[in-house]
């Protein structure tokens, strides 16, 4: 055949908006360099100390103390050769690795910034409360993948995780905590049941079905938790699981308590993300499922059931979120309160946007998300001379430029959000 | 295996797409299912592949009447169908894509890649279809997709294969190469189908012909015995015109001049790559090559809806590299999109407001920001009346227009407006026989009023029957140049293919 | 009959307008309706699961509709809770038109109505003809450039704005609670977070307080009214509208037709983010007088379900508007009189809704009140 399959020959030139982002890059890098060093670097006196363990941890580490001001000088500089880097070069592959470690460092000497003088901030606790915080965001977004790869867009995480906080809390009352876990799944499951019913089955537009599904979800909780838990506390009063010390990992230094002292949640979104990535990448149901979302009809011609695997695929997702609303319930404060998942489904699918709809992805996005939750929180603790109010808003502001960011790089499945018709 | 389709009858709402099809397929024979746009084809193979049940008639495998629940019942009867978009996932690769339906797993339900690997290479030794099982489908050429949703068919071992419009996206060196394959796969005894609007193809291929029209066999013919004006006349009900009439050009002054035009894709990759060519007024201009060899890319940087990252664009002399779509459409240039249901219309609103789509904002149909609705009404229905548009009124939506007046549509809305020049992307396809020979008629009514005329196609008969210069694109360059009505069919196809392109 | 007269008969004929069919009917005017009575009817079952007992149910619905319509002050109640739920709507349903999901009208408010309520209780000495605009103005403006973000989101990075929306939502939250905290706008000699009174020339007049002292209803509704009319007006009468609309029922054939998708979507959200800091402004200037934490009560959300209801359409969602007013009242009645959760209303509001845009299910369960029509819609 005369065609042949080089494109290299005609891809030669296609650094042109590559270059340009090089460029749009270099300049943010030199920016943050100032920021740093203006900010950071000024304001900043005495040493700031990290403590990485706690006084009675087995295997004990010294205390990490950085000098503020000169750590922030030494960040800005390489933030500056990062980005002078960027104009000169143009156009290599560094440029998210250069944006990427940019990031990180300001991170860190903003860290240094806000807790120079101070008493000490523990970084392992912060790094545990990051793991704990990403688990409904990184459990949000694994209902995402499962959902939207099989080209059905979830709006409904939200409400799947409220009705799952809802549910622990409730049946956790009543039938102890396992049993509040296992209500919690089989109602997200329940409502990405309906989901899909109504996208599948009634053809209803997907996110006028997903924002539906949440107003009911938090009416109906509202309604019960008003009405209801007001007046008999006793079905509002869970057991929390307790972290579980995984011998000898668990006392290792920095990485134990982190990894190793987690509860139920913690364990189970990991053990589920890796599930999952072996589902839908490794198994004969999975690449099914993922022909469903990218090309339904071609998945209808070789017999493949493209309704049933839209409905299963989605009433796991139900599932995987419930068991992430359970979180917020059975995982931490044993109570539940009227739209206490305050958005963390919609950052879960920022999430899974930010992960490339893929399983790993959306955990590692969720535990930025994590951090960021974890940061403002003990941020707060240490009274740095910004409000409140805006620490808050930190995940909320990392989401919308992540996805800003994001956006065009990654490449959604082909049909996601269209309904299928077969004739 | 022998396949007989008897009395099917297909209603889609109050449109009968088939009416009381009789028909037989037997092993080892190329059966040529001829029909123009519309005719019912594609509705009648979908049955036979279970992709859609019949309200009436019967399915009879070898003497025994079954009942297809699906695609997946129609697949194990042992009946493949390769579509006319092909069916195949983009992101997987071509083992994946061969396997998919009929996987071989391990353990826990875990896909064996190595052994669908293993498989395709089989199947692909054995009937001398190569082709990589890892590469990933979007990045292989269309020849090759082809040969995957063969392999895929053969793979299900598939002992009736219907193919839909198969060469619509092939060279004329692939189309011979295809027919090769397809003889090979009836010596081997398999039973096939052919279904094509192409005259020459189905003489040249089929040992028997069917034709259909408005969903019922109108027809039999024998490949050996009849003539093209015979089948052209059955296929469409009356005596067809092969060739557009048309005068000589009298070509005037440069109206499109492109200089050195290189333009990306999405990807952003190079689509085109350094092309140059002027259109003058009063000729036809057509540009023919495979589909996805720039063309798109060309027209959409021609048309004001993709900036080119080198060259120039002149018409009439101005630079308009850089200027909007608007700008452009306001100085004379008209465009029939590629694509009419994905650009050139809008299917939820209705016929006037579709005929405003490029003009709304004129002194004739606004005042500022007001839309004078009954101008609109009026002017649109004076232009579907001469345009012959088939509808019943302007406030019509344009999705329960038919495809050929859809398109008749889009014509009347560039052509009814004073232009100087019109770029034409695929301006009949999928269009039936009577709307493509008005249509064509009043392109070249167009020229002889002294327009420039760019025509971009992928059917080689309708540039050659409408060009007075051919350009041939291929990879994004311009590879050769033909005089119109000079050139011939083998040579065009020759370049179309890259031949001529080795420096 | 010469040449020219046949084709003046053909063009004629051409410009008579169909027949609205049954079906459509039924869409528009049956559906709804029984969207609405099952939606009450599990409304009630709800109540049941809940241990409410027959006759306090018959009492809540008693209470509802007396609350809703039952008496002059019930349907002043109404109107003040429909014109708010009425102006964001309309700014959601102009989105849906053009293609865009906004789910920030919460947002879009909670700044709206901050920025009236600054320009209410700054300005001294001004007389209410100028106050009163100035501080709509500033709502709309306040919103408008709110919505933006997102819509410039969108338009330069392809960030998906509901996702954008919905943070927006979240960082308005606690911005407001910042802005409310501290002066110049905190109300001096407190430590809640509250605004200072807005003054009387901003004021949105009331309407009937000459009959009674008790009837809420101000010149809100009446500026509803004109702003329902200017919406329809834009939409269907203007060449921005006709931008709009094509380039939500197709972005490609509107850049084909040489419209500029990145402007309109910043232009949709920003009418959009106009108008629900319009609403915003209404209940600072109409009803509350001030701005405190979570003024806008969820109103932003429930104008999404207004805009679904509506149709997407300016008079459809005046509809849906005046039907949720009447059970955001009733409610308000329902919980008083029979000691029924409010939050019930939202539970029936998003059951109307589902129906409502699953018409199939409707049909499913009611098949007796539908013409029988064979599978017309069905096929290719």
């Amino acid at each position: 055949m005369a065609v042949a399959t080089d494109q290299a020959a005609t891809a030669g030139r296609a650094d042109h908006a590559q270059r340009r982002q090089a460029m749009i890059v270099g300049w943010l890098l030199l920016a943050l360099a100032a920021f740093v060093a203006l900010v950071f670097g000024l304001d900043s006196d005495g040493n700031a100390i990290f403590r990485l363990s706690r006084p009675n941890d087995p295997l004990a580490l010294p205390n990490l103390v950085v000098p503020a001001a000169a750590y922030s000088y030494i960040v800005a500089a390489v933030l500056a050769f990062l980005g002078v880097r960027q104009l000169v070069r143009g156009g290599s592959r560094w440029t998210s690795l250069a944006l990427g470690i940019g990031f990180l460092l300001v991170v860190t000497a903003f860290l240094a910034w806000a807790a120079a003088g101070k008493s000490g901030f523990s970084l392992t606790g912060m790094l545990q409360a990051t793991l704990v915080r990403a688990v409904p965001i990184a459990l949000g977004g694994l209902a995402g993948v499962l959902s939207e790869r099989v080209a059905v867009i979830n709006i409904a995480i939200e409400g799947m995780l409220l009705a799952g906080a809802f549910t622990g809390a409730l049946m956790g009352s009543l039938l102890g905590g396992w049993g509040g876990v296992i209500a919690a799944i089989g109602i997200g499951g329940l409502f990405g049941f309906i989901l899909a019913a109504l996208v599948v089955t009634y053809r209803v537009d997907q996110i006028i079905a997903g924002v539906v599904i949440n107003i009911f979800v938090l009416g109906l909780t509202s309604y019960v938790s008003s009405q209801v838990f007001s007046e008999v506390r006793a079905l509002n009063n869970a057991p929390v699981f307790r972290a579980i010390h995984i011998p000898v990992l668990s006392d290792l230094p920095v990485v134990g308590p982190v990894f190793f002292q987690q509860n139920i949640f913690v364990y189970g979104a990991l053990i589920m993300v890796a599930v999952a990535t072996y589902y839908l990448f490794y198994t004969r149901t999975g690449l099914r499922a993922r022909s469903v979302g990218e090309h339904p009809r071609a998945a209808d011609t070789l017999g493949i059931n493209v309704y049933r695997t839209r409905y299963i695929n989605v009433t796991l997702a139900g599932m995987v979120a419930g068991f992430g609303g359970a979180w917020f319930t059975l995982g931490s404060v044993g109570r539940f309160d009227e739209g206490m998942t305050g958005g963390r489904g919609f950052i879960g699918l920022a999430a899974m946007i930010f992960g490339r709809w893929h399983p790993v992805g959306a955990l590692a996005a969720a535990l930025v998300f994590g951090f960021a939750d974890s940061l403002q929180q003990k941020l707060a603790i240490l009274r740095t001379p910004i409000p409140s109010e805006f620490l808050a808003m930190a995940p909320y502001l990392a989401t919308m430029v992540l996805v800003a960011g994001i956006i065009g790089k990654a490449r959604p499945p082909a049909a996601d959000g269209q309904p299928y018709v077969k004739e | 295996m022998e396949v007989e389709l008897r009395g099917i009858t297909k209603r889609f709402g109050p449109v009968v797409a088939n009416s009381d099809v009789n028909l037989t397929i037997r092993p080892g024979e190329i059966l040529g299912l001829l029909g123009e746009n519309g005719a019912g084809k594609t509705t009648l193979m979908n049955i036979l592949s279970g992709l859609y049940r019949a309200d009436e008639g019967e399915i009879i495998i070898d003497g025994k009447t079954v009942d297809f629940d699906g695609p997946g019942d129609a697949i194990a009867a042992g009946i493949g169908m390769v579509h006319q978009h092909f069916m195949l996932v983009p992101v997987f690769t071509v083992a994946e894509n061969v396997v998919l339906g009929v996987e071989p797993v391990g353990a826990l339900d875990r896909l064996d890649i190595e052994a669908a690997r293993r498989q395709v290479t089989d199947i692909s030794t054995q009937y001398g279809l190569e082709v990589d099982p890892n590469a990933i489908i979007e990045e292989i050429p269309v020849g090759l997709q082809q040969r995957v949703e063969i392999i895929k068919v053969l793979f299900r071992s598939a002992d009736v294969i219907v193919f839909d419009e198969p060469t619509a996206v092939l060279t004329p060196q692939e189309v011979t190469e295809f027919f090769g394959i397809i003889r090979s796969l009836r010596d081997a005894g398999k039973a096939l189908v052919f279904i094509t609007h192409k005259l020459h193809e189905v003489l040249e291929v089929a040992d028997r012909i069917s034709v259909l029209r408005a969903g019922q066999i109108v027809g039999e013919g024998d490949p050996k015995t009849s003539t093209d004006a015979e089948l052209a006349e059955l296929m469409v009900g009356r005596p067809v015109r092969f060739t557009v009439e048309k005068s000589p050009r009298k070509p005037g002054e440069t109206v499109l001049d492109v200089k050195d035009l290189h333009v990306l894709n999405e990807r952003d990759e190079v689509a085109v790559d350094g092309v140059s060519f002027e259109v003058r007024s009063g000729e036809v201009v057509g540009i023919a090559g495979v589909q996805g060899n720039g063309q798109t890319e060309l027209v959409e940087a021609i048309t004001g809806l993709r900036m080119p990252i080198e060259g120039t664009i002149a018409f009439e002399g101005h630079d308009i590299t850089r200027a909007s779509a608007r700008e452009r459409h306001r100085s004379g240039m008209a465009h029939i999109p590629e694509d009419r249901q994905r650009s050139g219309i809008i299917g939820t609103f209705n016929i006037a407001e579709n005929m405003v789509l490029d003009t709304y904002y004129d002194d004739r149909y606004s005042s500022g920001i007001n839309l004078r609705w009954p101008d609109i009404y009026r002017s649109t229905a004076e232009i579907v009346t001469d345009f012959d548009v088939r509808t019943n009124s302007v406030f019509s939506l344009a999705n329960h227009l038919s495809g050929g007046n859809q398109q008749k549509l889009v014509v009347a809305r560039e052509l009814s407006r004073d232009i100087k020049m019109m770029v034409a992307s695929q301006p009949t396809r999928g269009v039936d026989v009577g709307s493509i020979e008005y249509i064509h008629k009043r392109i070249i009514e167009s020229r002889d009023e002294g327009d420039g005329v760019l025509i971009v196609s992928t059917e080689l008969d309708e540039i050659m029957g409408l060009s007075d210069r051919i350009l041939v694109m291929f990879r994004g360059r311009i590879v050769a140049e033909f005089e119109g009505g000079k050139a011939g069919i083998q040579e065009i196809g020759l370049a179309m293919a890259g031949a001529g392109a080795a420096a | 009959m010469t040449v020219n007269d046949r084709i003046d008969k053909a063009t004629g004929d051409l410009l008579k307008r169909a027949v609205v069919t049954r079906f459509e009917i039924e869409e528009l005017v049956v559906v709804p309706i029984f969207a609405v009575l099952i939606a009450l009817l599990l409304g009630g079952l709800t109540m049941v699961a809940t241990g409410v007992d027959l006759p306090t149910i018959g009492l809540s619905y008693a209470s509802l509709l007396q609350g809703s319509v039952g008496s002059l002050n019930a349907i002043s109640e109404t109107l003040t809770s429909a014109a708010p739920l009425t102006l964001a709507g309309l700014g959601i349903a102009l989105g849906f038109r053009a293609g865009l999901f906004n789910i920030g009208a919460e947002g879009q408010l909670l700044i709206g109505g901050m920025a009236a309520a600054v320009v209410g209780f700054s300005l001294q000495g001004v007389p209410l003809v100028i106050h009163l605009p100035l501080a709509l103005v500033a709502g709309m403006a306040a919103g408008a450039l709110w919505a933006s973000i997102a819509g410039w989101l969108r338009a330069a990075t392809g960030a998906h704005e509901v996702i954008s929306t919905i943070m927006l939502n979240l960082i308005s939250f606690r911005l407001v609670d910042y802005l409310l905290r501290n002066p110049p706008i905190q109300r001096p000699g407190r430590s809640d977070p509250i605004s200072k009174s807005i003054l009387e020339s901003s004021e949105l007049p009331a309407l009937l307080q000459w009959l009674d002292p008790n009837l809420r209803i101000h010149a809100g509704i009446i500026l509803t009214l004109i702003v329902v009319f200017v919406v329809y007006w834009l939409l269907f009468r203007t060449t921005i509208g006709f931008e709009f609309r094509s380039a939500g029922a197709n972005p490609d054939a509107a850049r084909y037709g040489g419209m500029r998708s990145g402007l309109i979507i910043v232009s949709v959200m920003a009418v959009a983010g106009a108008l629900a800091g319009l609403a915003g402004a209404n209940q600072v200037l109409g009803v509350l007088g001030r701005a405190s934490p979570g003024f806008s009560a969820g109103i932003g959300f429930d104008a999404i379900a207004v805009a679904l209801l509506g149709r997407g359409h300016p008079v459809g969602v005046l509809f849906a508007g005046l039907l949720f007013g009447a059970l955001e009242a009733g409610g308000r009645n329902m919980q008083v009189g029979a000691g029924v959760s409010i939050d019930l209303i939202t539970i029936i509001q998003a059951l109307i809704v589902v129906f409502i845009a699953a018409p199939m299910l409707v049909r499913t369960l009611f098949p007796f009140a539908f013409a029988k029509r064979g599978n017309q819609r069905e096929g290719s």
